[in-house]
């Protein structure tokens, strides 16, 4: 009220809105019948939903011969799209955690649905380990329990079983994390809802009052999980890289990886924020809450890890060269010039060289770019993976098993139909649960609203702003 | 919290200030408080009231030390001592090998403690039902409550003349 505001502060919060109003519009996404677009697209979705699950049914029936996957390229598509996914679920837990210990305001017009995004991206990518493993009604044997079998336990030494460990980890935390955020929503959503509505809610929200004391606690919790959570989402990444760090394949076997694949995660994970975002603020008519600030933002955080993860393909090729090991030489020289030189040159345009054009601040502040190169950068961060895995194991270490791999039409379906999968649980969550938070978004709202900052500010704020 | 069937009189505020002034008065007046409720977290508002700092996150410490003890002990037997097996040659305590587990079982622990604690200590669970004093508190509205179950009409007439003079848009009374 009365303190100075810096004049670096940006609006977060744009159309004089009261705290009444924030409740109004945030809430009437979940009020309202459907709109048009959502049940197209929700009709839309549920179509690659269910090829998803007859892609499955038929794997499963028929068995893993069924995808293109061979020796030696056994990783196949299945696990690029695995990394892919895994990637697109780490912007959400970076957005609420990492910016939550920066204090970055504009966090609270994002976090929300990038971390409802997170989850419904692990749900997408758990899909393709477990049904890789062929015997999928086995599955549970990756689960460490006394069994009847000696007790023959998992092996504590292998990537593969810190995978599931992290990922189920980052599962169940990122799963708390949203829905314990959420609570104190759903009870405004309640205590504005009628009949069977209410009731809904109600068990939903758990008894929420908004008790001094609850929001203490309810801060404290959400501190501490954020701080857990940045290393977390730090490890979940790592450890997927050392999937590959620590096998002995040339191309893989690089101790950059951690660090480039962490990068890349979040790279590719805002990329697929601001896909959901720049049509989620058109379609529930969020752009006062969703503004360009926020999109401005993102767009920076797209350009740097971009940038680094440009950095780290050079360093690779780099190294490779500067090692003087000709296999590894080769193996670079292969993802360059190789049978997929393509997807190579797809990746790098896709993932180093477009995304530069956000240096310019117009481009940044652009809708149409923004919903342009998002989606550029979700199929480069898809190529990187490919680049991986697919070039490195079609030229293995005996040059008679070499061979080329292309997917079958149940690899591709299997994918196309985890993106049915994703948008499907995603609209739901837009129907049912306040796409941005509410009580955040007031919270903020004397420091980041467009009526008490910025150039229509009351109270002649506008001078005082010129002194910082 | 209050116990069954209290009887509640309450204010509601249109502005997180105007609360904080009011129970800045309140202090000064010696009124016994029972509770505030806002829709949002407001901040400075707990030091008025006297809450101290919430201990969650010691216990969160607890859980996680657990969590890390747990997961790297557990290791330790099965592959010391219940069925040892040699992978790549490597020792049988491969510690660095078990540092990965060890953190996620850490986090996990910490997060599913920490997150039950809260539950519990703040009796919220699926099907509590929230004893709610006015709907708009999750909207626009910040309560002030006091517990008149066993109050004097003088006394509560002093709260009404305390809610009048500290600017409360309404004042109710309801049994919760």
């Amino acid at each position: 009220m009365s303190q100075p505001v810096a004049a670096v502060r940006h609006i977060l919060i744009e159309g004089n809105k009261s705290y009444h109003n924030i409740t109004e519009d945030l809430c009437s996404p979940t009020e309202k019948s459907p709109s048009r677009e959502w049940i197209i697209a929700f009709s839309l979705s549920t179509v690659f939903l269910g090829l998803y699950v007859f892609a499955i049914v038929w794997t499963v029936w028929k068995g893993i011969g069924e995808w293109g996957a061979n020796r030696s390229i056994n990783w196949a598509w299945d696990i690029t799209n695995f990394v892919w996914w895994i990637g697109i679920g780490h912007a959400g837990t970076l957005i609420s955690a990492i910016l939550l210990l920066f204090r970055q305001r504009w966090r609270t017009g994002v976090n929300r649905a990038a971390e409802a995004m997170t989850i419904f991206a692990v749900i997408c990518a758990g899909q393709f380990p477990i049904f890789h493993m062929g015997r999928v009604w086995l599955a549970f044997f990756i689960m460490p329990f006394p069994n009847t079998r000696g007790p023959l336990w998992t092996n504590f030494n292998s990537p593969l079983l810190w995978d599931v460990f992290a990922i189920s980890t980052y599962f169940s935390v990122s799963l708390l994390f949203w829905y314990t955020g959420l609570v104190p929503d759903l009870a405004t959503v309640r205590d504005r809802a009628k009949g069977f509505r209410k009731k809904m809610y109600e068990t939903f929200s758990f008894g929420w009052t908004g008790s001094a004391k609850h929001w203490q606690r309810w801060e404290a919790l959400s501190l501490v999980l954020a701080g857990i959570s940045t290393p977390l989402v730090l490890s979940v990444h790592t450890i997927v890289s050392f999937d590959f760090a620590t096998s002995v394949v040339p191309g893989w076997h690089t101790t950059i990886f951690p660090p480039y694949f962490v990068a890349g995660a979040i790279f590719s994970g805002f990329a697929m924020v601001q896909t959901l975002m720049v049509i989620t603020r058109k379609v529930l008519r969020l752009e006062q809450y969703i503004t360009i600030n926020h999109i401005e933002s993102m767009n920076k955080v797209i350009v740097l890890t971009g940038t680094i993860v440009g950095v780290a393909y050079l360093t690779e090729l780099f190294i490779a060269w500067y090692s003087g090991y000709i296999y590894e030489q080769f193996a670079f020289y292969n993802r360059v010039f190789g049978i997929y030189w393509w997807s190579y040159f797809g990746m790098m345009f896709c993932n180093v060289v477009a995304p530069q054009v956000f240096w310019a601040r117009s481009i940044r502040r652009s809708i149409w770019w923004t919903f342009f190169l998002s989606i550029i950068i979700n199929i480069g961060m898809w190529f990187e993976r490919f680049v991986i895995i697919a070039t490195t194991l079609a030229r293995d270490f005996l040059p008679s098993s070499w061979s080329y791999y292309r997917p079958t039409w149940v690899e591709i379906a299997i994918f196309t139909g985890t993106i049915g999968l994703f948008f499907f649980c995603y609209l739901i969550f837009c129907r049912v649960a306040p796409v941005v938070a509410i009580a955040e978004v007031k919270s903020i709202l004397k420091v980041a609203g467009d009526q008490y900052i910025g150039p229509n500010a009351k109270h002649g704020h506008g001078e005082k702003t010129h002194h910082h | 919290m209050a116990a069954e069937n209290t009887k509640v009189l309450y204010g509601l505020y249109n502005d997180e200030e105007v609360l904080k002034g009011a129970v800045k008065a309140a202090n000064a007046a010696h009124l016994d408080i029972m509770d505030v409720f806002t829709p949002f977290p407001v901040h400075g508002l707990d030091p008025l009231l006297g809450l101290k700092e919430s201990r969650l996150h010691y216990l969160g410490f607890i859980y996680g030390a657990t969590g890390a003890l747990f997961g790297f002990l557990a290791m330790t037997w099965i592959f010391v001592s219940d069925w040892p097996t040699m992978y790549g040659g490597k020792p049988y305590w491969s510690v660095p090998a078990f540092i990965p587990i060890t953190f996620e079982m850490t986090v996990l622990f910490a997060a599913w403690g920490m997150t039950i604690t809260f539950y519990t200590i703040c009796g919220m669970w699926p099907g509590v039902k929230a004893k709610t004093l006015d709907n708009r508190i999750t909207d626009d509205k910040f309560c002030i409550a006091f517990d008149v179950t066993n109050a004097s009409d003088s006394s509560v007439d002093q709260l009404k003349g305390f809610f009048q003079n500290t600017h409360a848009e309404e004042v109710n009374v309801k049994t919760i």
